[in-house]
């Protein structure tokens, strides 16, 4: 069924040896490092599961906070009750569920409206879950209190970004994946050779809906006091365009490639201005626009490209 | 000519960089600090946590810094923002912890911070003060975490604060029995409104108007028309700093006139009465501190004096006394080891500017809970063991 090419049985291989690396990285320090590394892996798989709606059909969606803080909750709700692995499903289900709802409703819409929508939406649930807390729950504050350690949470986030990575490589095979490609390039022309794009487009919104709030369940226990600004923070929501179209969208790691270097930067930056942060970090971002606008794929591919140029003509102008 | 631009923007930043580096020194003690500069909570940050850090860096420093065993040593300060985020502040204190090796860590800021950091800070041992967290959770938190130690005092005591302060209003006939009763839609308005509500009918009152309204609401126009309606001789109103700004404005604006009006979070803020001026008068709020006891009559000057700006009148000197004890401590385990200074907190007794400290079971139970507006000063009205700048007065008609 598969019938790889030996490119994408290469690709697949270097992900795996990748991900079995970066598995090895809590037994070599659980301070610091481990840390930074738990931040890049969280926005690693909530860039790559955004990246996997809004890379093909070029819907921004500022929703990640909404699906993220739906997760989180769902773990703050059921942990004394529900065994933890059960509340990781249920988060998925919830995150599908608001996002079928929320796709059926507005993935007619689309391009600045959409945007406005999503950024909404976040504000929204934020809501109804506080309403609900406060009419449905005796409980006051959310706890989470678990025996997880940061390993076991960067050892979580490392394999959901694993099953984002092989849920996308795995789409992009299938009709679904190609439907995307073709919505993504005209609508018109997809809804005309037969392609049902609401279904389509509902779907995957739902797949990558469910990977966020799986993010947010597993991030759960590091809050251990769970309350809305933080679990719907819509610095979430940016923070994901934002390094997303850094590394650029086009490719499946693209998004990875953007998450470690702005992690990175974002780092340095608030560690050596600590009280700076806000203005070092917009001219940043004026640099990265001004100086990679393609993105950091675009720029490794245009590397690429200027590489193999420079190397063509020395092999052509060999000395007689 | 972009590019340029960016190249020297970034030289000039490297430049600065490596001039701020601080000296390494042996005879310093290294403290480590991560609170909000940025996102929602900057603004509180602002007015209460980093002030009283410098205000309290600079007082030791120049008395010559702390003794040590024999060894008189300088504090040095590294500070992070966390961006109110808890990702950034549970990476800023393991940057501390395992990066910068710093030998103390100041509380975080707000109740959320400081529990989301708890179990990284008890992990690696060091002493974790906490002077901006009020929950009921303290015990159990003190429990799990025998390294942290909770001052502010817990939802609870700031609950019958309030019941306390209106019992007192009338018995001495300045206010009825009727009270409305708001609070924000959040773990600390549903905390504070859960303790007040049984408290408030024990001491015969009677609850004539009730409503919540979710956190972040800008209009809150209905809620004090409806509390209004209902004609209470007391307004009870578990706030924010934004609500609490807006509900007063909209009591001021629609005559809301009761003999009691109190409202959360923010109303202790310098910039409520800059706000309010005359008006504040008489306004009950959250906190409140001793300001006939010359300790604090002493610290509101100097933190005037050094930093330019008038301290919040709740947790700001509840930040400074947590240093106090800090300091305190390290002298009394005459050494840096973490583990002697936890036991030297647990053990010891400490004079600071809110009182005698001492905190057997982790917690300090003897807080002020209610303050009221008297001419730029917020004084305290109502505490638990300590003692009070004046009994509450009836709330003047507004101006």
């Amino acid at each position: 069924m598969m019938g790889l090419t030996s490119q994408e049985t290469k690709g697949l291989g270097l992900g795996a040896l990748l991900i079995a690396i970066a598995a090895l990285l809590p037994l070599f320090d659980d301070g610091f490092y481990l840390s930074i590394s738990v931040n890049i892996v969280l926005y690693a798989a909530l860039c790559t599961s955004w990246a996997l709606f809004s890379g093909p059909t070029h819907y921004v969606s500022l929703a990640t906070a909404a699906f993220y803080g739906l997760g989180t909750y769902s773990v703050g709700l059921g942990i004394e009750v529900l065994p933890y692995p059960l509340l990781l499903a249920i988060a998925a289900g919830v995150g599908a569920i608001m996002a079928g709802l929320v796709g059926a409703a507005t993935l007619r819409i689309s391009g600045v409206y959409f945007v406005i929508f999503t950024f909404g939406l976040a504000e929204l649930v934020r809501q109804l879950v506080t309403w609900t807390q406060t009419k449905f729950s005796t409980a006051m504050g959310l706890y989470v209190f678990t025996e997880m350690t940061e390993s076991h949470i960067y050892w979580m986030l490392l394999a959901l970004t694993g099953v984002v990575f092989l849920t996308s490589f795995l789409i992009a095979r299938s009709r679904l994946g190609f439907a995307m490609t073709v919505i993504g390039n005209d609508e018109t022309v997809a809804r005309h050779v037969g392609i049902d794009t609401a279904r389509s487009k509902i779907i995957l919104f739902m797949i990558s809906g469910a990977f966020i709030a799986i993010a947010g369940a597993i991030t759960a226990p590091r809050y251990i006091y769970i309350e809305p600004p933080s679990a719907f923070n819509p610095m979430i929501s940016f923070l994901v365009v934002i390094m997303a179209l850094l590394g650029g969208t086009k490719r499946l790691w693209g998004p990875l490639v953007g998450v470690i270097p702005f992690t990175i930067v974002m780092d340095f930056i608030s560690s050596n201005f600590p009280n700076h942060t806000m203005i070092v970090v917009g001219l940043a971002f004026l640099a990265i626009v001004y100086l990679i606008p393609h993105g950091v794929t675009g720029l490794l591919e245009d590397m690429q490209a200027r590489w193999k140029k420079r190397a063509a003509p020395v092999v052509e102008e060999k000395p007689a | 000519m972009l590019r340029r631009t960016f190249i020297a923007l970034a030289a000039s930043a490297a430049a600065i960089m490596a001039a701020g580096a601080p000296a390494f020194a042996q005879d310093v003690i290294r403290l480590g600090a991560s609170a909000p500069k940025s996102g929602p909570l900057a603004g509180g940050a602002a007015v209460t946590h980093w002030p009283n850090i410098q205000l309290w860096m600079k007082e030791v420093n120049d008395a010559g810094g702390l003794k040590v065993g024999d060894k008189q040593m300088k504090l040095e300060l590294i500070e992070y923002d966390d961006k109110t985020n808890g990702e950034e502040a549970i990476k800023n204190i393991q940057r501390l912890a395992t990066v910068d090796k710093v030998d103390f860590i100041v509380t975080p800021y707000s109740t959320g911070l400081n529990i989301a950091t708890a179990p990284i800070i008890a992990r690696y041992g060091y002493p974790h003060i906490t002077t901006s967290a009020a929950t009921d959770g303290v015990t159990e938190f003190a429990k799990r975490w025998p390294n942290s130690f909770w001052m502010l005092g817990t939802s609870s005591q700031l609950a019958n604060g309030v019941v306390q302060a209106l019992t007192k209003l009338k018995d001495a006939g300045a206010i009825g029995n009727k009270v409305a009763l708001v609070n924000v839609a959040d773990a600390f308005g549903l905390e504070l409104v859960g303790a007040a509500k049984p408290a408030i009918t024990a001491a015969g009152f009677e609850i004539v108007y009730e409503s919540s309204y979710p956190l972040g609401t800008q209009d809150l126009a209905p809620v004090i028309s409806g509390a209004k309606a209902a004609a209470p001789d007391a307004f009870v109103a578990f706030s924010y700093p934004g609500d609490t700004f807006a509900l007063t404005e909209q009591a001021q604006v629609q005559g809301l006139e009761v003999g009691a009006f109190y409202t959360g979070v923010g109303t202790a803020f310098p910039a409520f009465a800059g706000r309010f001026k005359e008006a504040a008068n008489g306004i009950l709020g959250i906190g409140g501190v001793n300001s006939e006891d010359e300790a604090v009559k002493a610290y509101l000057a100097k933190h005037q004096e050094v930093t330019g700006a008038t301290p919040d009148y709740w947790a700001s000197a509840t930040t400074y006394a947590g240093l106090q004890v800090l300091g305190q401590a390290i002298e009394k385990a005459g050494s840096l080891d973490k583990a002697a200074v936890v036991e030297a907190i647990r053990t010891g007794t400490f004079d600071t500017i809110i009182g005698q400290i001492s905190m057997p079971e982790n917690v300090n139970r003897n807080v002020w809970t209610v303050g009221q507006w008297d001419n730029g000063i917020f004084k305290a009205v109502a505490a638990d063991g300590l003692p009070v700048a004046g009994d509450p007065v009836k709330k003047p008609a507004w101006q």
